[in-house]
C-alpha cells in the first residue's frame, strides 16, 4: 500500500469514526439529520444530544487517542524500547494518586471539574520527580536511569493508590476504580479545549522533531555526530510527550493500550521513520479511541464498558494479526 | 580540515585514573593518521573528545585551529563524519534511509531531500559498494556490509574529514582492504582521516604517521618507522614482537612471539 493511501484511508476513517460517533447512541439520528444540526437547523433535543453530548465526546476520543499514539511512539523512539508506552515513566501512577486522593477525601465526585485538576496534578508531579532524578545523575537524561526512575516512581504511586483506597469507603473505591479503567463520558467543551491545547502544538512540535528523533533510533553518539543536539531534542520531546500524556490522562483516565499498540501497527505498514510514523499514529490512534469508545458504549448500552476493556479486546488481535503478517514476509 | 590536541587530559567521573594523560598530536591535512594501542589505552576516547562528546579536564583539542567547543554539532557534522565503534539500530531501516541520515547535518531537521542530497547519497553508496542494498534492512546485512553502509553514511555527509573507530574489526581480507584502499585514496584527494585499529601491520602499510597510546598516554608518535620499534611494541602490549621487513611490500612487519613464560 503506498504511503500517501494509508494516509488518506486513515483520514477517511478518523472521519468515519466521528460520524459514527454522533450518529449511534441510545437516540440514533441519520447523516442528514446530523448534517441538519451542523448547519443551523433540525430538531432542537437533537442539537443538544449532537452538540453539547456526542460530538464533545467523540472529539476528545479524537484528540486523547491520537495524542496517546503519538507520545507511545516518541517515548518508544527516545527510549529505543518497543515496549515503551506513554505511561512507562509513571505518569499514569501519578494521575492516578492524584484522582483517588481527592475521590477518597470527597472533594469531588465522578464527573467533577475537580477531578482532572487533580489528576493533572499528580501526573506533574510524577513527571517533575521522574526527570529530576534522570537530569541529576551522571549522564543527563540517560535512557536506563529515566526508566529505572520511571518505574520506581509508578511503584511509589501505585503503593499511595492502594494505602487510599483500602482507606475509603466502597462508593470512592468505585468510582476511583472506574475513573483508572479510563472513560470518555465526562466529556464536555471545557475538556475538549484543555486537551486540544496541550495535544495540537505538542503534536507540531514533535513532528517537527521527526528527523532528529529519527537519527536516536542509531544511538545518541552517532545523533550527535549527525549533528543533533542530544540533549536539546531529548529534553524537548520528553516535555512535550509527557504533557500531552498528562493532558489525555487527566480528562479520560488510564486507558491502555491505544499507545503501545497503534504505534506498533502503524511502524508494521509504513517502517520505522518517525516523518510518517508520528501522524500516521496520531490519525490511527484518534480513530481507535473514537471507535473504541463508541462500542463501549452501544455494546451492552445501556451499561457503559471501561474504554480500556474495548481497547484491549480489540487492540490485540488487531496487533497479533499485523505481527503475523510482518513476520510472513 | 586538521585536528591539533595540546596536552589534553579526559576523566570520567567518579574514576581516579584519567582516561587520556597530557596526549598531544596533531593530524595534518590530506593525511591518513592512526592510532593504535592495547584495549583501554584511550583511543576511542580520544576520538569522542576531539569530536566534543567529552569534554577536556586539562587542555585543548581543535578542530581546524577552533576549540572543539566553540563548534556547533551542525558545523562540526558537516566538516567531519564519524563513525564510532559500535551502534545498536533500536528499530529496522532500509539501508538508503540510513545513508541518507549523512544528510541531516545540511538539511536539519525541516527541510526535504534534494537533488544534491539525492547525488550525494547515490555517490556515497557506490563508492563504498553498497548500491545493490539500498533496499535492504540494516539489520540483516552481514558484518562487512554493516560496516561498508555505516561508512557510506559519513560519506554522505561530504565532509572535509573522517575519524573512524575500528572500521574494519571483523571483516575478511577482502573488504578490510577495500575499506582500507578506499581511506587511502580519500586522503590522497584531501580528505583528512583519523583511523583507529588493531591491525597493526595495516596500519603501518596504510599511514602517514602513527600514534601508539598507552594507558591514556603518548608511548610513540610519529612515522612508521618511528612507532614500530621491538622494544616499544613489546613494552606497550605486554608481549614479545618481533619487527622485520614484510617481504613483499618491505614495509616493517610485526610479528608476536611465543609467550616465554
Amino acid at each position: 500500500m503506498s504511503r500517501s493511501l494509508l494516509a488518506l484511508l486513515l483520514l477517511g476513517l478518523a472521519l468515519l469514526a466521528v460520524l459514527l460517533s454522533v450518529r449511534l447512541g441510545s437516540v440514533s439520528l441519520s447523516t442528514p439529520e446530523v448534517l441538519a444540526v451542523f448547519l443551523g437547523r433540525g430538531d432542537p433535543v437533537h442539537r443538544t444530544i449532537l452538540l453539547e453530548l456526542r460530538l464533545p465526546r467523540s472529539l476528545l476520543g479524537l484528540f486523547v487517542g491520537g495524542g496517546l499514539a503519538l507520545a507511545g511512539a516518541v517515548f518508544q523512539a527516545l527510549l529505543r524500547n518497543p515496549l515503551a508506552e506513554p505511561y512507562i515513566l509513571g505518569i499514569s501512577g501519578g494521575a492516578g494518586a492524584g484522582a483517588v486522593l481527592v475521590l477518597a477525601l470527597g472533594l469531588a465526585s465522578a464527573g467533577s471539574g475537580a477531578l482532572p485538576v487533580a489528576a493533572f496534578a499528580g501526573a506533574l508531579v510524577a513527571i517533575l520527580l521522574v526527570f529530576r532524578v534522570a537530569a541529576s545523575a551522571d549522564r543527563s537524561m540517560d535512557v536506563r536511569v529515566l526508566l529505572l526512575a520511571g518505574v520506581v516512581v509508578g511503584a511509589f504511586f501505585s503503593a499511595v493508590i492502594a494505602l487510599v483506597l483500602s482507606l475509603s469507603e466502597a462508593r470512592a473505591v468505585r468510582s476511583a476504580i472506574l475513573w483508572m479503567m479510563g472513560s470518555l463520558s465526562g466529556a464536555h467543551w471545557g475538556s475538549v479545549g484543555v486537551v486540544a491545547a496541550y495535544t495540537l502544538p505538542g503534536a507540531l512540535v514533535l513532528l517537527a522533531l521527526a528527523r532528529s528523533l529519527n537519527l536516536m533510533a542509531i544511538g545518541e553518539e552517532t545523533a550527535s555526530y549527525l549533528g543533533t543536539e542530544v540533549e536539546r531534542v531529548k529534553k524537548v520531546a520528553y516535555g512535550v510527550a509527557s504533557l500531552i500524556t498528562a493532558a489525555g490522562v487527566s480528562m479520560a483516565g488510564i486507558i491502555g493500550f491505544v499507545g503501545l499498540i497503534v504505534p506498533h501497527g502503524i511502524r508494521l505498514l509504513v517502517g520505522s521513520d518517525l516523518r510518517l510514523l508520528l501522524p500516521l499514529s496520531f490519525l490511527a490512534g484518534a480513530s481507535f479511541l473514537t471507535l473504541a469508545d463508541l462500542a463501549a458504549r452501544l455494546l451492552l448500552a445501556p451499561t457503559e464498558i471501561p474504554i480500556g476493556v474495548i481497547t484491549a479486546f480489540l487492540g490485540v488481535p488487531l496487533f497479533l494479526v499485523l505481527l503475523r503478517r510482518s513476520m510472513g514476509e | 580540515m586538521t585536528f591539533r590536541t595540546r596536552d589534553l587530559v579526559v576523566q570520567y567521573r567518579g574514576t581516579r585514573v584519567p582516561a587520556l594523560d597530557g596526549v598531544s598530536m596533531e593530524v595534518p591535512e590530506g593525511s591518513l593518521y592512526t592510532v593504535i594501542g592495547p584495549n583501554g589505552s584511550g583511543k576511542s576516547t580520544l576520538m569522542r573528545a576531539i569530536m566534543g562528546l567529552l569534554p577536556p579536564s586539562r587542555g585543548s583539542v581543535r578542530i581546524q585551529g577552533r576549540e572543539t567547543g566553540a563548534w556547533t554539532r551542525k558545523a562540526l557534522a558537516q566538516a567531519v563524519g564519524a563513525v564510532p565503534q559500535a551502534e545498536h539500530l533500536a528499530f529496522p531501516l532500509s539501508v538508503r534511509d540510513f545513508v541518507a541520515m549523512g544528510r541531516y547535518p545540511h538539511l536539519g531537521p525541516l527541510r526535504a531531500e534534494g537533488e544534491t542530497d539525492r547525488q550525494a547519497v547515490g555517490d556515497a553508496m557506490s563508492r563504498c559498494d553498497v548500491a545493490h542494498l539500498a533496499p535492504r534492512n540494516v539489520t540483516t546485512l552481514s558484518g562487512g556490509e554493516l560496516q561498508r553502509v555505516r561508512i557510506a553514511r559519513a560519506l554522505a555527509q561530504e565532509p572535509r574529514a573522517l575519524i573512524l573507530d575500528e572500521p574494519t574489526a571483523s571483516l575478511d581480507i577482502r573488504h578490510e582492504m577495500s575499506i582500507l584502499q578506499l581511506l587511502r585514496e580519500s586522503a590522497g584527494q584531501g580528505m583528512t582521516v583519523l583511523l583507529i585499529t588493531h591491525h597493526l601491520n595495516l596500519a603501518a602499510r596504510f599511514s602517514d604517521r602513527l600514534l601508539l597510546l598507552n594507558r591514556g598516554r603518548v608511548a610513540a608518535e610519529g612515522t612508521v618507522d618511528d612507532v614500530f620499534r621491538e622494544e616499544t611494541l613489546a613494552r606497550v602490549y605486554q608481549w614479545p614482537v618481533e619487527v622485520r621487513a614484510d617481504p613483499v611490500t618491505g614495509i616493517p612487519y610485526v610479528t608476536p612471539m611465543q609467550d616465554p613464560g
